[in-house]
């Protein structure tokens, strides 16, 4: 086999993977939009804030140690106590279905109705706030987040393919792993909305809301579940990237990966995300591998771009969009 | 009081369509163009320059052609800091490439070349539309900034890729370069906004602009009741990045004298400028100054009284501020969703009846 | 820390004030943005050793030292409202700390006559003292840093090149950029294959590149990163198993940080320095005793003895040395701008200088003329043991190739006076 053959099939592979990853912060994006209509510009923000509080309780790290000792005059960082991995994702979801009561009941309940380009701007809000109360609560430094998972290239797949092609295919631990819980993801998402009670509630919310409120749902509960659920959505999310850059700042730039996502595979659906995050992230790692090095390299951020904008000029609505019907 | 129309009587449509049709206004408005044009560059100096006019009247300019296309034609575009990019180095080539041109047709020049390259990327708005719009645009940011980094001739073959804005002069007088007086740039760049307000102003109060809102408004609509919509979107992807290039060029050669294309003219660029839109009033001049006004006097602001005067560690206040401008970008909008330039029409409408409300 | 607060406030009040008495070194810092957890450590070490002058030794020359801090998160236009917020203080030297913001105050601090200390960044032309008057990149810049690391590869090949791949992995943007044409002179020089890889900002995501790497097996690399790229580019090498002493990074990209988070993978990882690593030395004992215990740390205390801590103290035992040598000149230890600036212009650093400071053999010994602002470049290679948890210098400081790179320094340096209508002399 050729060589070039054989390393595209690797490079697609490893897009595949990339693909997933992204996939998993779009998917944060849809459910809110789906739901509320809402772009919720914060979801890379929720992010960062959801990883930081992370490592902040595994470490047993003093929230807001910064200030207060600032204030008092103590000297105090640490509770001395280290949490285990499982207990303090736990207490992170805690957090971030908190942090969704708050936003639902000190934002979006006021804004209801609102045209979306408004609620777009409530969540940049947000994102600013989220910025600065995560940065004031754990510090800025770059944090080690270690859950447990595996890093470095996977020995099996190696071999298998070096015996095969004559060359080592060089697939990514983590992205397996990536991989196989953004699938469970999804499928737990999909028999949630699709099987319970809740989930149908949710359903029947993005459908038509006033329809929905008049026949008992509470517009509030599902907001605040969706929220909870993006916040989960975000851990997870927070918890792949995290793990191979350790927990910074630039966490929060992921949501930059997510945007072409959503724009090819529609605002409103999830599938349309990840078979949209594999498009992307298989298309920009080929056009890589095939044209970047004529054209001097580091063309995946504009490329993905392109990608998903010859897509729309085909399909205006998104690959898995609902169809724009327009009435005059 | 005197705020009102009662006794200011219009015998002509020129008149009644004016855009200060209150007398208070109008001469408020006199009075600000005084203290700006007269009384401000007696009394500024390099700190208020650097840190305050120069980003306000810059942005200004770039909000005010944002929300031509954003606010009047309802185009999302997320590719401004690209499109000041383009704005930025074509004046750098033009500077360099013709330094005995005037500077003002070279800043002018560069909006134009970036009107044209903008209408490039709005072309795939015929059929994209809404939030997927932005895709177009966001392709067009980072395929620029990729451009002007990877193409050696953008940055006249530097060794590190920065352009440098060397010194060049407007009527004898120094207005880029190390050697400018605060007045100066001030007035240059007060001139630059004051012209494209007043083109942005009585572009969307006639024709073209009722154009523009009916395709905003509905599209289809717009087009069964005669719009051509290639016209009227092609044109506000032009205007708009002409006053954007413009403001490119003049953020690079008077405000930062050196730039490089990620660093200065990245996403949170073009992110910044939509934000100024979408605070200050989408579809409002007026808006447009005063969301320039908010994100870039507000942080400044905040700053000083954090560590000029509680003395806080700078890394806090820092922290501190992202919390208060993310917290009363909130309020701002519970309080009021379309923006301040709502709030301030309110206001307006409140004091016209003020003291006799009913 | 609370009493950091009450001097803080102190010290803003008395910047309100016209008058200055003291000696004044802004501190354009970053402790917010992408590219926090580099600025922290370097802010806190600049002004915590300026702290240790002012309680150890009631300041420098008996004129005490401040150390306004400005927040610049990396931004440029931030950088442009710091820089004119505190120049009006009686700034001293100017230490921007970022490409974009140096770019910025090159043409500023020429005008307003204050010296400007790019330490290992900024513009490497800027070495030339007859066109940049204002602008002292001393001891080390990245074209010297690009040679001492093919030096170092040179060394570990056994004293050639030739036929040898050498890839540069690096930044997009004018940083990542600027070593390029130093080694593609270099390669044509020792005969060694040159190939440049970029990375996009932000850098999280680098698969094709390792990719790349991975199937083109080049036997060396130089990396040029910041910021979050760092810590993904040194897991990813682990994860294809590159030998990591074949993998260097520019300064940096060779801190604690950008190693630690990769954990045992990073054992072996290279990089450039100009300055030692470690807290080994009487300097860290008199901050810990005269600063941390005192309350007046400028952070949280625990960063001394990281690479970029050791970086700021570095920057600031510099800017102090030229201050003394300044009051030295002129007699007076109330010294203005001018007189700092034609202090470093003659600035002399020795291994007794370097001892009598606390931080002997800290750096290389140097000295400064109108002619270089830059030194020799001198830089050492350092390397990250994961088990010990430490970098540690594994080479001297020698000199970079001056004939590869002064003709490289004099061409850019040429263009820039061209276009700025700036005649180079030397007075």
């Amino acid at each position: 086999m050729p060589d070039q053959l054989v390393f595209g099939m690797e490079v697609f592979l490893n897009g595949l993977m990339a693909g997933v990853l992204y996939a998993l912060v779009a998917l944060g994006f849809v459910l809110i939009y789906k739901a509320s209509g809402i772009f919720n510009y914060a979801q890379g923000v929720m992010a960062l804030f959801s990883a930081l509080t992370l490592v902040g309780i595994m470490e047993g790290q003093v929230p807001f140690g910064h200030i207060i000792n600032a204030v008092f005059g103590t000297e105090i960082h640490h509770f001395g106590w280290h949490v285990p991995a499982f207990a303090a994702i736990l207490l992170t979801m805690g957090v971030m279905v908190l942090l969704a009561i708050c936003v639902q009941k000190f934002v979006f309940r006021h804004l209801v109705g609102q045209e979306p380009i408004i609620l777009f701007m409530a969540t940049i809000g947000l994102a600013y706030f989220l910025e600065g109360v995560g940065d004031l609560m754990w510090g800025s430094e770059i944090k080690k987040l270690d859950v447990g998972l595996p890093q470095g290239i996977n020995s099996a797949i190696d071999e298998a393919t070096l015996g095969m092609f004559g060359y080592g295919f060089f697939i990514d631990n983590l992205d397996i792993v990536a991989t196989l819980i953004a699938t469970l993801l999804v499928i737990t998402l999909v028999i949630f909305s699709q099987y319970t009670k809740q989930g149908r509630a949710m359903r029947a919310v993005a459908d038509d809301h006033q329809a929905a409120l008049s026949v008992g749902v509470s517009l509030n509960f599902v907001w605040v579940m969706v929220w909870s659920v993006a916040g989960f959505v975000a851990l997870v999310a927070g918890i792949m990237w995290g793990t191979k850059s350790g927990v910074q700042f630039s966490l929060s730039l992921i949501a930059l990966k997510a945007l072409p996502v959503l724009m090819l595979g529609g605002f409103t659906s999830i599938p349309g995300a990840i078979v949209g995050g594999l498009i992307i992230g298989v298309g920009e790692k080929l056009f890589e591998f095939a044209v970047g090095p004529l054209v001097g390299g580091a063309t995946e951020n504009w490329f993905a771009y392109v990608l998903a904008l010859v897509f729309l000029v085909f399909r205006p609505q998104g690959l898995f969009g609902e169809k724009i019907i327009e009435r005059v | 009081m005197f705020y009102r129309e009662a006794g200011d009587f219009k015998t002509s449509y020129a008149s009644d369509n004016q855009t200060f049709p209150i007398k208070f206004d109008r001469y408020r408005y006199y009075a600000v163009m005084f203290v700006a044009f007269a009384i401000v560059p007696l009394i500024i100096n390099d700190y208020w320059v650097s840190a305050i006019f120069l980003p306000f009247l810059i942005y200004s300019i770039a909000a005010i052609g944002l929300n031509i296309l954003v606010g009047y034609c309802g185009q999302v575009s997320l590719g401004t800091g690209g499109f000041m990019a383009v704005g930025a180095y074509g004046c750098y080539k033009l500077m360099t490439g013709f330094p005995e041109v005037n500077i003002l047709v070279h800043v002018l020049l560069s909006g134009g070349v970036t009107g044209l390259v903008c209408v490039l990327f709005g072309l795939p708005s015929l059929r994209i539309k809404g939030f997927y719009l932005a895709v177009a645009t966001l392709a067009a940011q980072f395929f620029l900034v990729w451009l002007f980094n990877r193409i050696p001739w953008f940055y006249n073959y530097s060794a590190s890729g920065q352009i440098n804005a060397p010194e060049r002069t407007f009527l004898g007088v120094a207005v880029t370069g190390p050697n400018t007086e605060a007045w100066a740039s001030y007035l240059f760049c007060l001139v630059i906004l004051t012209f494209c307000a007043l083109v942005a102003r009585n572009l969307t109060r006639g024709m073209q602009g009722r154009q523009w809102m009916a395709i905003r408004d509905m599209d289809i609509a717009a087009e069964i009741i005669g719009v051509n919509p290639l016209k009227a979107k092609v044109s506000a992807f032009a205007v708009s990045g002409f006053f954007v290039g413009i403001a490119g060029a003049l953020l690079f050669a008077v405000y930062l004298g050196a730039a490089e294309a990620g660093d200065s003219f990245g996403i949170t660029k073009s992110f910044l400028v939509l934000f100024m839109i979408i605070i200050g009033g989408l579809g409002s001049i007026f808006g447009s100054f005063a969301g320039a006004a908010f994100l870039v006097l507000l942080p400044v602001l905040l700053k000083n009284v954090l560590v000029g005067w509680l003395g806080w560690p700078t890394d806090m206040a820092a922290h501190l501020e992202f919390v208060i401008v993310g917290g009363l970008i909130v309020i701002f909008l519970i309080a009021e969703p379309h923006g301040l330039a709502q709030l301030w029409r309110v206001a307006k409408e409140k004091l016209r009846l003020w003291p006799f409300p009913h | 820390m609370k009493l950091k607060l009450a001097t803080l406030a102190l010290g803003a009040t008395m910047a309100a004030g016209p008058v200055m008495a003291d000696l004044v070194f802004p501190s354009l810092s970053y402790r917010t943005g992408p590219f926090a957890a580099g600025g922290i450590p370097f802010a806190d070490g600049y002004a915590d050793y300026f702290t240790l002058l002012n309680e150890r030794d009631g300041g420098i020359g008996g004129e005490l030292a401040q150390v306004p801090e400005c927040e610049t998160a990396y931004n440029t236009e931030k950088g442009v409202e710091c820089y004119e917020a505190t120049k009006d203080l009686g700034a001293l030297v100017y230490q921007p700390l970022s490409t974009g913001i140096t770019y910025q105050l090159i043409p500023k601090v020429t005008a307003d006559g204050i010296p400007m200390h790019t330490m290992g960044y900024g513009r490497t032309s800027a070495k030339n003292g007859k066109v940049f008057s204002h602008v002292f990149n001393y001891p080390a810049n990245y074209w010297d840093g690009a040679s001492a690391g093919v030096n170092h590869f040179l060394e570990q090949a056994g004293g050639s090149l030739e036929g040898k791949k050498i890839t540069l992995l690096h930044f997009n943007g004018a940083y990542g950029r600027e070593p390029i044409s130093t080694l593609e002179a270099l390669s044509e020089k020792h005969g060694f294959d040159f190939n440049a890889i970029p990375i996009d900002y932000p850098g999280q995501e680098q698969k094709s590149q390792w990719l790349q790497i991975r199937r083109e097996r080049p036997d060396y690399i130089l990396f040029w990163g910041w910021g979050v790229m760092n810590q993904v580019a040194v897991q990813e090498a682990a994860n294809i198993r590159f030998p990591m002493e074949n993998f260097m990074g520019i300064w940096w990209s060779g801190s604690e940080n950008d190693v630690i988070p990769a954990g045992d993978g990073a054992n072996g990882y290279k990089a450039l320095q100009f300055h030692n690593v470690g807290d080994d030395y009487p300097v860290f004992e008199d901050i810990q005793k005269y600063v941390v215990d005192a309350g007046k740390a400028a952070g949280a205390g625990d960063q001394i003895g990281s690479v970029l801590y050791n970086r700021g103290v570095y920057a600031a035992f510099l800017a102090a040395e030229a201050a003394k040598q300044a009051q030295a000149a002129n007699g007076t230890s109330k010294i203005d701008a001018a007189m700092m600036r034609d202090a470093m212009e003659g600035l002399t650093i020795t291994a007794d200088i370097m001892s009598d400071a606390g931080l002997p053999n800290f750096g290389p010994a140097f000295n400064v003329t109108c002619e270089n602002h830059g030194g020799e470049g001198m830089a050492a290679v350092a390397q990250w043991d994961a088990s010990a948890q430490s970098w540690s210098l594994i080479s001297d400081f020698s000199p970079s190739d001056a004939s590869v790179v002064g003709p490289l320094i004099d061409a850019d340096s040429a263009a820039f006076a061209s276009e700025n209508n700036i005649s180079p002399n030397c007075n």
